[in-house]
């Protein structure tokens, strides 16, 4: 039988949770022996000019090395989108937490004493704390730019577009700004060796790519840098390749001749990490009474904080604009503004979510005008699986989808129905505590981002197989999934299977692991490897046992070669095909770049009781169906699909960043920045349906990031929903207590 | 997420730790749990030249009861008077307000004494013990002296302990057969109360209803007077002065305060 589709536990549990993982800060490598600790000095105002900077007492400060700011360093400055980042702020700063100066000292306690005597003198400017500031453009971060606003996409719309709708709905959704908050914050350990290459040991997602910022940063050849990645804690976006600091400190290690430590601070990195979503968007939707939509309208406002690095998520969005819908009219526009707030990047589902959030917000606010129900105006216009391969008038081409199907089943589930008449009977009864039912119906793409993935496989003297990928994985189980495929192509058991990534110098290519793309490409690539391997052991063994290669066959359950029919007759195992190959025959490195983006699709339904008299959220239940195709190892399918879950909660009830007027952070502590825990959670129940996609040699669709999207925007029209009947359209998420008290008690004036 | 530098002295009596304060004045502070104080001194809010350690102090972990008193020692853990036998018994409400305090990290190492002392608003102890009728024991070079609740929560962490007095015990008349709850609204399970309501018999303590916990004197006074619950509990709000927050205003938290009483004062009479 085979291994693959059963559930395995995964093999990089039994560390992680019995010893601890090996992450950057616990690495006591030879290399950094003697290394100096690093932190920075990072601005605590959102918008000033610097007016000095006095480095002289934090100097004698004991055990200071050295303490560095924009005027020392001599590299060229990186660059955000169409402006120019600093590596260390030089003469403005622009949000709180950007980095103004390093401090190096002999030993990390040291470091907080001596950050604090570097003085810096600010004249505050005035800050652009949200969008409708940058948008006023009355105050520029780049005053060069001319405006705020640095990217600008599509618009041009047609003034006819919703004529021939008998109801029109048009409503401004913002999708809020959150926190990434891994378990493991950001840090970096960087020694320069005896051969003038730089090793960088990084909590990173994607060591390749990580290699390719820093060396530019750093003005050298890539061959000059070497990344390393230990255990990672997380990354859910927000550690995709290499964020400035590590270029600095590979310049500081440089520059003081010694190697350099850099851990952040858990309440450093709510600020100085990059944060996700922050975007506006406007919804526009029309169409006929008997719910058939006809026209639908995305405006995208992307609030890209202090330096827009990240101007793919509002197009992201705009692509996924219609969602899982066949509308005959689609029409989008986008503007990535930039705010005195910190930078956004990829967060789980990066420009997906918010595009679901936006049409499955929509879709209620319609089934809510027209008075019909939310799953029937759904189903009215989901594009029908006969109609795939799909083009969406935004240009996306979905592979394959059973969009009625998953929504059908999630509905018959969770007894949908009688949660209706229970609705009912509240509201008849007038129960302070009201139920709501939330739907999503969502389509996300999977493998977007069009790079290709590498995949090498040997097989050892022992007859041991060792896998190389460009994925990284940092907590997916990816290394299992792998291990699981490899076991079933060549009937070798997973103890005798290593999978291996995360060094440069290993793996010198790759992609890496954000995206959702891992198994999709990271897989396909190992397995296009395993099957090259495969064939050329086929040979070795054909002479082995004296047949012709047409002859004989692998027998996976036992990993041996034997002539066709004859199984119990002469066998040849791995290592003896192993001996007898010639040096690197049985090793083979592919790069696969042929698989093209996948959509993975799904429906969840969500049960709040909402107590209308002090508007508290309680999330009753969440049934979900994700489909992303076969499932390799359900145990971490589903795993990722409860990560999902609780994470898109998470933002539809309770986490938010928020800033003051002045971009001062408050929620800048994880005593005020509130992510979610399982007490918090109800038990998840999952649904399943597999169906494969044509654009892999794998046929599997992305996980990762799938649940969460759907998640949002199912909790989010479920409070809606429980507050309908008091006259509630919308209210913004997270939809915390005051929130919902507010909008009960505004809808009761306007009434 | 280091502190400043500081000097640890450990404390094996409390006369020692007396003696510390006394030589160290206010650049000295006890240190109990830490649950309050370390997280201030890492995020450099307080830096005490000297945390006398209070740990050894076995003689101020206690629970008993004296007479009609029930007495507890300062240094007594959240988790401990949640699960004890006499308490249960004799001071129900407090019992159940401690299980309520943050999470099993915290109820672990955080103490009744430091919780008071401590005095922050959203402290759940301190509006508890308001509305038993509490009392504190403070010790130092002058002396033992009992000072009761109602005039030791001056304003937002601010008591009228000197900084060589240690909070040695407290005391509260046995509560036994009086009807109590506590209704603690939060939006996480380990969240601080935005506001909470701890009622024992008639009496109503309010959590972050101001700068210093309160009682809520106009209900109190309604239902003395024979007021229905939903009457008295319109007046919870009356006298206070919640903070006014983004995510809790000062009206929600008002509101919030009627709502709770309301439902303490039903299920407290249930
Ligand atoms: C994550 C988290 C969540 C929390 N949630 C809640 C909550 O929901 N509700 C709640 O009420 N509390 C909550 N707390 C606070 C918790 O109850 C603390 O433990 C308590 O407030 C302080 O007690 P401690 O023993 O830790 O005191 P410490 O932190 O050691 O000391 C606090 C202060 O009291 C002084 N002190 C301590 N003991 C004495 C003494 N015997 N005599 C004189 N001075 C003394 C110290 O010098 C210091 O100034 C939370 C704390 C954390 C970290």
């Amino acid at each position: 039988m085979s291994i693959v589709g059963t559930r395995v536990v995964r093999v990089e549990d039994g560390t992680l949770i019995t010893k601890g993982g090996t992450y950057v800060e616990d690495l006591r490598h030879e290399a950094l022996t003697g290394a100096v600790h690093a932190t920075f000095v990072r601005s605590p105002v959102a918008h000033a000019r610097i007016t000095s900077i006095d480095t002289s007492e934090a100097l004698q400060a004991p055990g200071v090395v050295a303490v560095y700011t924009a005027a020392d360093i001599d590299l060229a400055p990186g660059q955000a989108g169409p402006v120019a980042q600093p590596w260390l702020a030089d003469g403005v700063v622009r949000y709180v937490g950007e980095p103004v100066a390093l401090v190096l000292t002999e030993q990390r306690y040291q470091l907080a004493d001596a950050a604090e005597l570097v003085d810096v003198d600010y004249d505050p400017l005035e800050a652009v704390a949200s969008i409708d500031a940058a948008l006023a453009d009355e105050t520029l971060l780049f005053p060069d730019l001319g405006s705020n606003v640095a990217q600008v996409t599509g618009g041009e719309f047609d003034e006819h577009a919703f004529d021939d709708c008998e109801v029109v709905v048009t409503e401004t959704i913002v999708n809020q700004r959150v926190a990434p908050a891994p378990l493991e914050v950001r840090g970096a350990a960087l020694a320069w060796g005896e051969d003038d290459r730089l090793t960088v040991w990084l909590s990173t997602q994607n060591p390749q790519l990580a290699r390719t910022i820093i060396a530019l940063g750093l003005g050298v050849g890539e061959e000059r840098i070497r990344i390393v990645t230990p255990d990672v804690g997380g990354g859910f976006g927000a550690k995709i390749g290499s964020d400035p600091e590590p270029v600095v400190l590979g310049w500081a290690a440089r520059r003081a001749g010694r190697p350099v430590r850099w851990t952040e601070t858990r309440s450093e990195n709510l600020t100085a990490m990059t944060h996700g979503r922050a975007q506006q968007n406007t919804v526009t939707i029309g169409g006929r009474r008997d719910g058939t939509v006809l026209a639908f309208r995305l405006e995208v406002v992307q609030d890209a904080g202090a330096y827009p690095r990240t101007l793919f998520l509002p197009t992201l969005t705009e692509l996924m604009a219609s969602g899982v819908y066949h509308f005959p009219r689609v029409e989008t526009s986008s503007k990535g503004v930039v705010t005195n707030t910190t930078p956004i990047s990829a967060y789980r589902g990066a420009g997906r979510p918010e595009a679901t959030a936006a049409i499955e917000r929509a879709m209620d606010l319609f089934a809510a005008e027209i008075g019909r129900d939310p799953a029937e105006v759904r189903r009215t216009n989901f594009i029908r699986p006969e109609e795939f391969p799909y083009q969406t008038p935004t240009g996306a081409s979905y592979d394959t989808g059973e969009y009625a199907a998953a929504l059908d089943r999630v509905l018959e589930a969770g007894g949908y129905h009688q949660l209706r008449a229970e609705q009912a009977r509240r509201r008849e009864a007038g129960e302070p505590v009201a139920l709501g039912l939330g739907l999503a119906a969502y389509v996300e793409i999977t493998g977007g981002d069009g790079g290709g993935e590498s995949g090498r496989v040997d097989v050892n003297p022992d007859g041991s197989l060792t896998a190389y990928t460009g994925a990284s994985p940092h907590g997916q189980g990816l290394g299992t999934s792998l291990m699981m495929l490899l076991s079933d192509q060549f009937g070798i058991p997973l103890e005798r299977i290593t999978v291996r990534h995360g060094d440069t110098d290993e793996v010198p290519t790759g992609v890496g692991t954000f995206g959702s793309r891992s198994l999709q490409l990271g897989g396909s690539a190992v397995r296009r490897a395993a099957e090259t391997v495969i064939e050329r052991a086929r040979a070795l063994a054909a002479e082995m046992l004296e047949a012709s290669p047409d002859d004989v066959v692998l027998d996976t359950d036992r990993g041996a070669w034997h002539v066709r029919g004859a199984p119990s007759s002469a066998t040849v195992g791995w290592a003896d095909v192993a001996a007898r190959a010639g040096d690197g025959e049985l090793s083979e490195d592919v790069w696969y770049d042929e698989g093209t983006p996948t959509f993975p699709f799904g429906a969840h339904l969500a049960v709040v009781e909402v107590d209308t008299l002090t508007g508290k959220v309680v999330l009753r239940r969440i049934v979900a169906l994700d489909d992303a195709g076969p499932v390799v190892n359900p145990l971490a399918f589903e795993g990722q699909r409860h990560g999902g879950l609780g994470q898109g909660a998470a933002q539809a009830l309770l986490e938010v960043m928020s800033y003051d007027s002045d971009g001062n952070p408050t929620t800048a502590t994880l005593a005020d920045y509130s992510f979610i825990s399982a007490t918090e959670l109800p038990d998840f129940e999952l649904l399943h349906m597999a169906t494969p996609t044509t654009r892999n040699a794998l046929g599997v669709k992305g996980i990762g990031e799938a649940a969460t999207i759907g998640s949002t925007p199912a909790v989010h029209n479920a409070v809606v929903d429980a507050l309908a009947h008091l006259g509630v359209r919308h209210l913004d998420m997270p939809a915390t207590p005051l929130r919902v008290w507010q909008a009960i008690n505004d809808a009761r004036k306007a009434d | 997420m280091i502190p400043a530098q500081f000097r640890y002295q450990r404390a094996n009596t409390v006369e020692e730790a007396l003696a510390a304060l006394a030589e160290h004045g206010d650049e000295a502070k006890p240190l109990a749990g830490g649950h309050s104080l370390l997280p201030l001194m890492k995020l450099r809010l307080a830096a005490p030249e000297v945390l006398v350690d209070l740990a050894p102090l076995d003689e101020l972990r206690f629970v008993r009861l004296d007479g009609d008193t029930v007495r507890i020692g300062a240094l007594t853990r959240h988790h401990d008077l949640h699960g004890d036998g006499v308490l249960r018994e004799h001071a129900p409400l407090l019992a159940h307000v401690a299980g309520e305090v943050g999470d099993q990290q915290v109820r672990h190492r955080g103490t009744i004494g430091g919780s008071l002392v401590h005095a922050d608003p959203a402290a759940d102890l301190a509006a508890a013990l308001l509305a038993c009728d509490g009392t504190l024991v403070a010790r130092g070079p002058r002396g033992e002296r009992e000072i009761p609740a109602t005039e030791f929560f001056l304003g937002p962490f601010t008591t009228p302990l000197e900084p060589d007095e240690l909070l040695t015990e407290v005391r509260l008349p046995r509560q036994t057969g009086r009807g109590w709850a506590f209704e603690k609204f939060t939006r996480r399970a380990i969240d601080w109360a935005i506001v909470g309501v701890a009622v024992c018999g008639q009496s109503v303590g309010l959590v972050n209803m101001a700068g210093t916990p309160l009682r809520a004197s106009a209900t109190e006074r309604a239902l003395a007077s024979g007021a229905p619950i939903a009457e008295a509990a319109e007046l919870a709000a009356e006298g206070t002065s919640p903070v006014d927050e983004p995510h809790a205003t000062a009206e929600y938290r008002r509101h919030l305060a009627r709502v709770l009483t309301a439902r303490a004062l039903e299920a407290a009479a249930a």
